[in-house]
């Protein structure tokens, strides 16, 4: 059965990197890759997210609900909301703790949802949450690599390798920046 | 990584992990193609970012961007009837802005050959409806290419455009958005010398005229073509059998295309009874003597698709007409006409008619926490322009939204712009909405691309008949939603065009700029402007700061923004900044505090002005 990874978060977080980061990660560890992003109208501080999936015998891209054996967050409400629709009973989540409130909750139409709140709805379907926060980042879409630093550690896709992230890494990130993105991925184990 | 200039001039093949849009680009250059035209729209952006990733001088292919699709697909038409092959991509709805030369296209000779590649959204997710761009074919007698994968992208591209060429004729490549955003390692060959494209316009090859006599040779040539590229279906690999390992008790088959094809062949693979799969790559005209023969040799056959019943209609009449025996299935309301395909779909569409494929599916409980929306960006000019409007407008003023960022608008809390058709629309539905009209204000709202796409022909007939509505023309220089490609007069092509002595030169006669953030001045130009009997323009303008910040940090890595705060002494919970201005930087805690989101705001401080008790500063 293939592994699926659902990848979700804010528009302007940086998922279409994340994803394509994991995908290619994920090609060079030897593991047959299908992926896909969402786009467009969400981009704009709405819902967006990325599907990967791993394994021959997955045709299409898109990861089926309820049927994600990693739900990987940027995002607690979008944590939440990716494990409704998408964790499989028994999968894990993993996702970096911080808050973007939507319209309705600055509103104060609609109640954001505390990190209790994932526990105990991932805990029904029997599944797992680690929860990543590292302060002190000074850009916030070094989160990225903090999640990934996570996904890591807990040998969380089988048959992906630490170091073959850690390689991507150093080809996507601007040489500026990849120092310290790497001090943060491995901070976050 | 893919590089994405690597994979436009890479001589030699190669494999990578591609995504279909880059897949497609790759494609073209393989081919030789010469032009590509396009119009940005979701879910073909990315085509245009690997086409213009290596500098100019090493690009295999001419690309530019037009200020409309019509535009772009009558230049790509153009370069074909000079024996260059050429192409065009742009989103579903683009479609019906080039519909006018679309149907033109199969009439005509085109010595080049050309693909009209589409962009259709099931699912609307980026786009105002998620029309079914299969039935334009028809009407226009151009075959339809159907990939469903980025290597069958490519592949089918590479196919399409040389027998494109070898007929002289235009073709359709369908694309889907989880087609043109998948994923998947595709096995790419070597690019070809640079051909010496000399322009061979030849009236000769006509007629290009199509008027009185010349209308009917012209159609029944077309029609010709159409036969032919039906016999091409009947032999092509890209339409074939996927035999299930065994057979049962009883012949069952089902016949798609595209994505839904990938969707039913995994979740087949589940079933209980083997189903054999007729998957279709050339889509139209279809393979009816193939189609025919696959329904002999099945007693139930289920004909799936996305979107509208297209296949299906054609292939039960062609059942019909040959009397065939075979039960057809297929989706059932009109809840199945709606979104795309998935596995989960596919399975259940299946499982109505064969209940004994699959068990029944297991229910998860798991409530859906709060929605959210899109919104404007921290620091978005539209912002700023909206709540300052909203605040100046009298009761029962009507507002008419466009397409483009500012279109978010529409949504709470500021509830501007509350109708929408098309790319354009805004003026001349505007113009229509003040006719017997005078009691209720009528505002209408452009950005300033769409304004050059298709609003300028609005404007000139709003600005000639005097039409009493105000147009706020909300520029902020760049066409953003779809990846801040450059609109006319900004850009790699030269000078800025400048709207107000463009509005000047049509004859507007109240005409007014400020800065998106100068609420106060935005509000008083606006109170004038309705008290101006005629057309009224306001031009407010503020730079795309998304794409600002983006060149800040791009310019000097590790920029320290400086955001607002709010003092909490100061601060008397008027929620004006959190819920009415409502930009996503500020933070309403559960005990009633606001402070702002260090992560999201980029200090730009156009709320400030908004705040009744000026809680809101910056650190000194």
């Amino acid at each position: 059965m293939a592994f699926n990874i659902y990848i979700c978060g804010v528009g302007g977080q940086g998922i279409g990197l994340l994803g394509a980061a994991l995908a290619q990660a994920g090609e060079r560890s030897g593991l047959t890759v299908r992926s896909c992003d969402t786009h467009g109208l969400a981009q704009r501080g709405g819902v967006v997210s990325s599907h990967i999936r791993l394994g021959a015998d997955a045709l299409t891209p898109l990861v089926p609900e309820g049927g994600a054996d990693l739900v990987l967050a940027l995002e607690r409400l979008e944590a939440l909301r990716g494990a409704a629709q998408y964790l499989k009973k028994g999968g894990k989540v993993i996702y970096y703790d911080t808050a973007y409130q939507p319209v309705s909750v600055r509103t104060g139409q609609a109640q954001y949802p505390s990190g209790e709140d994932i526990a105990k709805q991932v805990g029904e379907i029997g599944g797992e949450v680690s929860v990543v926060t590292l302060p002190g980042i000074r850009d916030p879409r070094m989160q990225n690599s903090a999640l990934l630093g996570r996904l890591a550690a807990l040998k969380a896709v089988p048959g992906l390798k630490t170091e073959v992230i850690e390689e991507v890494l150093k080809e996507i990130l601007p040489p500026t920046a990849l120092e310290e993105n790497l001090r943060i991925f491995h901070s976050a184990h | 990584m893919l590089s994405l200039p690597g994979l436009m001039t890479e001589r030699k093949g190669f494999s990578a992990l591609a995504m279909g849009n880059h897949a497609l680009a790759r494609a073209m250059a393989e081919a030789g193609t010469a032009v590509v035209t396009s119009y940005p729209g979701s879910p073909t952006p990315e085509i245009a970012d690997a086409l213009l990733a290596p500098p100019e001088k090493d690009r295999p292919c001419h690309f530019e961007f037009a200020v409309n699709e019509k535009v772009a697909l009558e230049m790509a038409a153009g370069a074909s009837l000079n024996g260059h092959p050429s192409a065009v991509f742009f989103k579903s709805v683009g479609l019906n802005v080039a519909a006018d030369s679309l149907v033109q296209l199969a009439l005509m000779e085109l010595p080049g050959g050309m693909v009209v590649i589409l962009g259709d959204d099931p699912g609307a997710n980026s786009s105002q409806n998620e029309q079914d761009n299969r039935w334009f074919a028809r009407m226009a007698y151009i075959p339809v290419f159907e990939p469903a994968s980025p290597s069958e992208v490519y592949a089918i591209y590479k196919e399409a455009a040389a027998l494109a060429r070898e007929r002289r004729a235009p073709v359709f490549l369908r694309l889907t958005t989880h087609v043109c955003h998948a994923r998947e390692t595709v096995k790419f060959g070597d690019l070809p010398p640079r051909p010496d494209w000399t322009p061979r316009f030849d009236a000769a090859n006509g007629p290009y005229v199509p008027i009185t006599t010349a209308v009917f040779p012209l159609k029944k040539r077309a029609l010709e073509k159409l036969r032919a590229w039906a016999g091409y279906g009947e032999t092509s690999s890209l339409n074939t059998e996927h035999k299930a390992a065994s057979s049962g008790e009883k012949r069952l088959g089902a016949i798609a295309a595209g994505l839904p094809a990938l969707c039913l062949l995994e979740t087949l693979r589940a079933a209980a009874a083997p189903v054999d799969l007729l998957k279709l790559g050339l889509t139209y005209p279809l393979p009816e003597k193939l189609i025919l023969d696959f329904l002999r040799a099945h007693d139930e056959v289920y004909l799936l698709e996305e979107l509208d019943r297209v296949m299906e209609t054609e292939i039960k009449a062609l059942a019909f007409d040959h009397g065939i025996a075979c039960r057809l299935h297929s989706r059932r309301g009109h809840d199945a006409l709606m979104g795309e395909m998935t596995p989960e779909r596919a399975r259940a569409a299946v499982a109505a008619a064969w209940p004994a494929l699959f068990p029944a599916p297991e229910k998860r409980a798991f409530p859906a926490p709060a929605p959210r929306m899109p919104q404007m960006c921290p620091g978005c000019g539209h912002r700023s322009a909206f709540y300052a409007i909203k605040k100046a407008l009298p009761p029962g003023a009507i507002t008419v939204g466009d397409i483009g960022c500012h279109s978010l608008g529409f949504l709470p809390p500021y509830n501007m712009g509350e109708v929408l058709f098309s790319m354009g629309h805004s003026v001349s539905t505007a113009s229509g909405l003040a006719l017997n009209n005078s009691t209720r204000k009528v505002i209408a709202f452009v950005g300033d691309s769409t304004f050059f796409h298709a609003g300028m022909p609005g404007l000139v007939n709003a600005a000639s008949r005097d039409s009493d509505i105000t147009l706020v023309l909300l520029d902020n220089g760049t066409t953003a939603m779809t990846g801040h490609q450059s609109r006319p007069g900004n850009g790699e092509t030269g000078d800025r065009l400048a709207l107000f002595e463009i509005m000047e030169k049509l004859g507007v006669k109240f005409l007014r700029e400020c800065d998106a953030y100068d609420q106060r001045k935005l509000a008083d130009h606006l109170k004038e402007a309705m008290a101006h009997k005629g057309f009224s323009v306001i031009i407010a303008r503020h730079p795309c700061m998304l794409k600002f910040m983006r060149e800040r940090r791009r310019a000097s890595p590790g920029l320290k923004v400086q955001p607002v705060h709010v003092a909490q002494g100061s601060c008397a919970r008027h929620y004006v900044c959190a819920a009415e201005f409502a930009c996503p930087s500020f933070i309403r805690h559960p005990d009633g505090s606001v402070t702002v989101n260090a992560e999201l705001c980029i200090g730009d401080g156009s709320c400030m002005q908004t705040c009744p008790s000026q809680a809101i500063g910056r650190k000194k």
